[in-house]
């Protein structure tokens, strides 16, 4: 399978104190990772994608360190997550979906046992494309307080023929989180939904 | 990497309140089939106040202009970080502002002209070139591209550039955005011509 092309990263740290409501007692800090890589199947139909997937694997767990890095470089801080992928125009929305099993392990790994399915989002979309990479929590799907969003994009990425890659994650629940549902504090943990 | 988490906004006599604070760090490796190596890498920081003018005509912008000064030191200090190198190892910088629609254009000048470059570079160690800047007034989403310069000699023309940044859900109508960035290279692939780092003579911020 072919090797895994880097053109370009960027890493976003938000750190939100309020909106509009009571100051945070504790600032909710969100982080995306994004990476740029060669899309190998650009141009063409290729049946066969699915070994890429295994070709991801380090950039992935490259890319978890760094979120994790940039929160502070302690795993337990990290309550939410999600991920996604823009496939430029040569390439096709499949070739987006072969970040699910990296991206999403990778995550796991390195916050060590993560229960949740992790949210995710894909487009085809050219330079500039934005996307609304959904979040929840790690352990417990259904945890209301903790869906989520945050908006990634690149000026001059995906070009034609690449993919752009990306990972987020989150330090708590939205600032002013109260519409109820399943808290935190009650996770049961056991089937990574409640 | 970004995040100091004991540096807050509440500290005591902070003018400015902020709603959000952003930073960014783009990282090339290649670039038409071309490792660079070194990495050129860029770092903006990017925070959300609220407009203490907004909404109504002010005469003395003196409010803002302090303002600027307190994001000067905070916004660089928060690239530098994001970059893992000491404010002198830093080439370029640039600033740039938008405003939320209740308020004017001469309140992101406000924040940005007087006072917001000394801190800067005393965060940076030197900075005798001018720096660059850019501003507009828009909605929530609009985006900034902060021009970059070097620091030291405005003319070396491998460092002209810009960072395009934008926060989604910012300004709203009683907010500005403000953005400092740091780079610690010029561009990618430089190649035309003009004066370069290793010429530069440092008098006069020029060249």
């Amino acid at each position: 399978m072919p090797e895994v092309v880097v053109r370009k990263k960027l890493t976003c740290i938000e750190e939100i104190f309020h909106e509009g409501g009571p100051m945070a007692a504790k600032p909710l800090r969100r982080a995306a990772a994004l990476a740029v890589i060669r899309n190998p199947f650009a141009g063409s139909y290729i049946a066969n994608i699915e070994g890429f997937m295994d070709d991801l694997k380090p950039l992935g767990l490259e890319m978890a360190r760094t979120l994790v890095a940039a929160l502070g470089g302690d795993p337990k801080v990290v309550e939410g997550y999600g991920k996604g992928a823009i496939v430029g125009s040569a390439g096709e929305i499949e070739h987006g979906a072969l970040w699910h099993v990296p991206g999403g392990y990778a995550m796991r790994e390195i916050l060590g046992g993560a229960k949740a399915i992790v949210a995710s989002t894909k487009k085809v979309g050219g330079p500039g494309t934005r996307l609304d990479v959904p979040i929840t929590h790690i352990d417990a799907s259904y945890v209301r307080s903790h869906f989520d969003a945050m908006e990634v994009g690149i000026n001059d990425a995906p070009r034609a023929d690449e993919i752009l890659l990306a990972l987020v994650m989150t330090t708590g629940p939205r600032v002013h989180a109260r519409v109820g549902g399943l808290k935190a504090s009650e996770i049961k943990g056991e089937d990574g939904l409640r | 990497m970004g995040c100091d988490e004991n540096e807050t906004h509440e500290d005591e006599g902070m003018k400015a309140k902020i709603r959000k604070i952003a930073v960014f760090v783009e990282e090339t490796q290649r670039e038409m089939e071309r490792e660079i190596s070194p990495p050129t890498r860029k770092a903006a920081a990017v925070a959300v106040i609220e407009n203490p003018c907004a909404g109504k005509y002010v005469e003395d912008l003196s409010e803002l202009m302090a303002i600027g000064e307190e994001l000067g030191e905070l916004l660089t200090a928060r690239a530098v970080a994001a970059l893992g190198i000491s404010g002198p190892s830093a080439e370029s910088y640039g600033k740039a502002a938008a405003v939320g629609e209740n308020g004017e254009l001469e309140h992101a000048a406000a924040i940005l002209h007087p006072k917001l470059g000394t801190p800067v570079r005393r965060v940076l160690g030197k900075g005798a070139a001018l720096i660059p800047s850019s501003k507009k007034r828009g909605g929530m989403g609009v985006v900034l591209d902060i021009p970059l310069g070097h620091k030291d000699a405005a003319f070396v023309r491998s460092h002209f550039d810009g960072m395009e940044v934008r926060i989604n859900d910012a300004p709203r109508a009683n907010e500005i955005i403000v953005a400092v960035a740091v780079t610690d290279s010029g561009r990618p692939l430089a190649r035309v011509g003009g004066l370069t780092k290793d010429q530069i003579k440092g008098e006069d911020g020029l060249r």
